[in-house]
């Protein structure tokens, strides 16, 4: 029946024949093999153009602005760009070289070259990633090197300001004398370079990042929980009444997933201020006094209320689907086999939730991740996740390499997840409501 | 969900406790929604229900915030009504251009996420699609890589897109997508192309291929097949995920954030700002009105879906 309607099936009926070798041919005498080889081909290929205009539309707009950021993170030639003659002496010299007057002159000839140029500030800036409070050093030299320089060199520049003499400022420019550079991601990680090249910790008050991701995953597995402990009773209840009662129900989870992320994110502002309505309400029931009004919100605890409760349906949804599959009558029969609800609950209905749990919890965790608008409106200092340092390093100070590094390490750790829950859950089963 | 017969007194305890526990979560998820409604409506400006309000004193209410959005940033708010009233609003009220760029920018990048997604989804549904998992993967991950980490490379390609051309040694100079419409849309079809490509393959699970084959069978070339055959039988799907690439670009602010210029002022941008910076209780006229649309978009997709269930007969209707 199904080769009835078949093209190949047509053919080989049409034909009917098998040659005196005893292959099967086509009606224009082809081998059959051949022919369906040929046509699979076709058929393959015809796929395929389908799919390439958008493929190819992604890898330009999506995989290519991803690969330039990924450069980004390791390239950054603020310095070596603008200051040659000086990169070409430290290519020249291994490290701990003590600056000769070579040096010195390559330093202030292309410092006045800078300032003809303008780009000292570029310069100063690259520098000061590396070694905060350096920028005016250069910037100032800048201004005195328009003047002219003379020689000898190394007193003329040590007499503009104490500070060039330092070793360890002759050491970052160093780092920061070649285009490609892992220090960004050294960074990143809050490690640096000591005046040797050895990779140490960060000085005590610069160490802020590993702190941050740890938070990022921490609050991000306490979120991935109370979905789980909120969505579960959720789920398992929309899943067990009959259809027409739980998709009324179910208009009450789709409706905030299709309510704007900042319409909630505000409403929880106006929800959980100090003179907001839960703070309210709590005074008038009497539970707190009108002094000691909570403070909910530009802290964590705002931070994870809100996002709670935007990731929620992605908690339900999965565990819905499975739920409504699991039939009723293995629980029954824990029942009648003398199992308490408890037990019958804990041995047979919770097992079989598993696959749905799995793929709301890894959805949820891995969204959670990367958050930026919440924790950015109702987060505080304290509430902050990764993704608002990056973009406080993209739009403030304007530190794009440090982002870029910062970026692509929570890239590498969504993408282990997006791995995982392929291999797990198979993103063709992602279903929106 | 109804409690068995031979329920123990404990358990029956439980089952209500259970009950209301699920209210008290229903009432969670809908509450902060509900609860801008009336406060849209304060005539005072704070952010909680006033006592005039709570005795349902006609005076507690009004309409000012509302007022506000046509006036905002008008030469002349206070101009007595009338025609050019009207187009000065038009023209120069903030919420109103807000408006109107978040429509021109929704409704382009919708358009392009939804051929382009609907021809690749129909590709990725055929059996003999080749290295299928790992282009799906692609496809869906502007949807699973943090918005932040788009937005931020998104900047860098916007800012200079020949820059990558230098990687294979050419040096063309190229204009700035950053700051234009151009870019804008393109970003948002970026981030609108997974949820058309989920919503159309999921329609398309249950489509019988079969049709197809009869069609041709009866003498209609493949784009006659597709138009007359095939296009009916998806468009829930299509339409639902072209509704789904609208609200994502409806509400997106981070990509516009970073690339947008002072042009693409989008609602989600003006509210950002108006969040940040001094927060009037004309963001929660806003607000209620984003609610009213999205509760009318979930009714259409919602009515979508039932009919295009009802078309494959996956429930007796």
């Amino acid at each position: 029946m199904s080769n009835a309607l078949d093209p190949h099936a047509a053919i080989v009926t049409e034909a009917g024949g098998l040659d005196q070798g005893g292959t099967l041919r086509t009606a224009d005498g082809r081998p059959l093999k051949a022919a369906l080889a040929r046509s699979s081909r076709r058929a393959r290929r015809r796929a395929f153009f389908l799919v390439l205009p958008l493929l190819l539309f992604v890898l330009l707009t999506f995989v290519l602005p991803i690969g330039q950021m990924l450069q980004r993170s390791v390239k950054n030639d603020g310095f070596s760009a603008n200051m040659p003659q000086l990169s070409a002496w430290f290519a020249e010299h291994p490290r701990g070289t003590e600056p000769d007057e070579a040096a010195w002159a390559a330093l202030a000839a292309d410092l006045t070259a800078a300032a003809e140029a303008r780009t000292v500030g570029v310069i100063g800036t690259r520098v000061n990633y590396d070694m905060p409070g350096t920028r005016s050093l250069f910037t100032s030299a800048g201004r005195k090197a328009r003047r002219g320089i003379e020689p000898p060199y190394r007193a003329a520049m040590l007499e503009m300001d104490e500070k060039w003499g330092d070793p360890k400022l002759w050491s970052v420019m160093r780092e920061a004398s070649s285009a490609y550079t892992t220090n960004f991601y050294l960074a990143a990680v809050d490690r640096t370079r000591d005046d040797a090249g050895n990779i140490v910790q960060a000085p005590e008050q610069q160490r802020i990042y590993l702190t941050l991701f740890q938070r990022t995953f921490w609050l991000s597995l306490v979120i991935t929980f109370t979905t789980f402990l909120l969505g579960f009773p959720i789920a398992h209840l929309l899943a067990t009444l009959p259809m027409r009662k739980s998709n009324l129900l179910m208009i009450l989870v789709l409706l905030p997933f299709w309510t704007s992320l900042l319409v909630r994110t505000t409403a929880w502002m106006v929800l959980l201020q100090q003179q907001g309505v839960v703070n309210d309400v709590l005074v008038w029931l009497g539970v707190i006094g009108n002094n000691q009004r909570l403070q909910m919100i530009f802290n964590q605890t705002g931070t994870i209320i809100a996002m709670t409760h935007i990731l929620l349906p992605f908690m339900i949804l999965p565990l819905y689907s499975v739920m409504r599959t699991i039939n009723p009558s293995y629980v029954r029969a824990a029942r009648s086999l003398g199992a308490t609800s408890w037990t019958a609950f804990r041995r047979i209905y919770f097992p079989q939730t598993l696959p749905g749990l799995g793929a709301g919890a890894l959805l949820v965790f891995i969204l959670a991740v990367g958050y930026y608008i919440t924790p950015a409106l109702v987060g505080g200092s304290s509430g902050q996740l990764i993704s608002n340092l990056i973009a406080m390093h993209m739009t403030q100070t304007l530190n794009w390499s440090m982002a870029a590094a910062l970026a692509s390490l929570l890239l590498a750790g969504v993408l282990i997840l997006y791995w995982v829950y392929d291999r797990l859950v198979g993103i063709d089963n992602l279903k929106l409501g | 969900m109804a409690l068995p017969t031979y329920a123990s007194p404990l358990e029956k305890v439980w089952h209500y406790a259970y009950l209301a526990l699920c209210a008290a979560i229903f009432f969670f998820l809908i509450a902060p929604i509900v609860v801008v409604i009336p406060l849209s409506f304060n005539a005072e400006p704070y952010f909680t229900f006033t006592d005039k309000m709570l005795s349902f004193d006609p005076e507690g209410y009004s309409m000012r915030w509302y007022r506000s959005l046509l006036t905002f940033g008008m030469a002349n708010p206070d101009a007595p009504g009338g025609l050019s009233w009207w187009a000065d609003a038009w023209q120069n009220a903030k919420w109103v251009n807000a408006a109107k760029s978040s429509i021109i920018i929704g409704f382009f990048s919708t358009i392009l996420a939804t051929v382009l997604g609907t021809l690749a989804a129909l590709g990725l549904s055929r059996p003999e699609m080749p290295f299928r998992r790992i282009i799906m993967a692609v496809l869906i991950s502007p949807m699973i890589v943090p918005i932040i980490i788009t937005a931020t490379g998104m900047f860098f390609f916007y800012s200079n897109p020949c820059e990558p051309l230098t990687w294979i040694g050419l040096n063309p100079e190229c204009g700035r997508l950053a700051g234009t419409y151009l870019g804008v849309i393109l970003a948002h079809a970026t981030l609108g192309i997974p949820f058309v490509i989920i919503t159309v393959t999921a329609t398309l699970i249950g489509f019988d291929q079969s049709l197809n084959r009869a069609a041709a069978s009866l003498g209609a070339n493949p784009r006659t097949t597709f138009f007359r055959i095939t296009m009916p039988l998806i468009l829930p799907g299509v339409i639902s995920g072209a509704l789904f690439a609208f609200v994502t670009s409806f509400d997106e602010v981070v990509a516009v954030l970073f690339i947008a210029g002072p042009d693409q002022q989008t609602i989600p941008r003006q509210m950002w700002n108006g969040i940040r910076e001094q927060i009037s209780p004309a963001i929660l006229a806003v607000a209620t009105l984003l609610v009213i649309f999205s509760i009318a978009l979930l009714t259409t997709v919602e009515l979508l879906r039932r009919r295009s269930e009802r078309l494959r007969g996956l429930t007796p209707s």
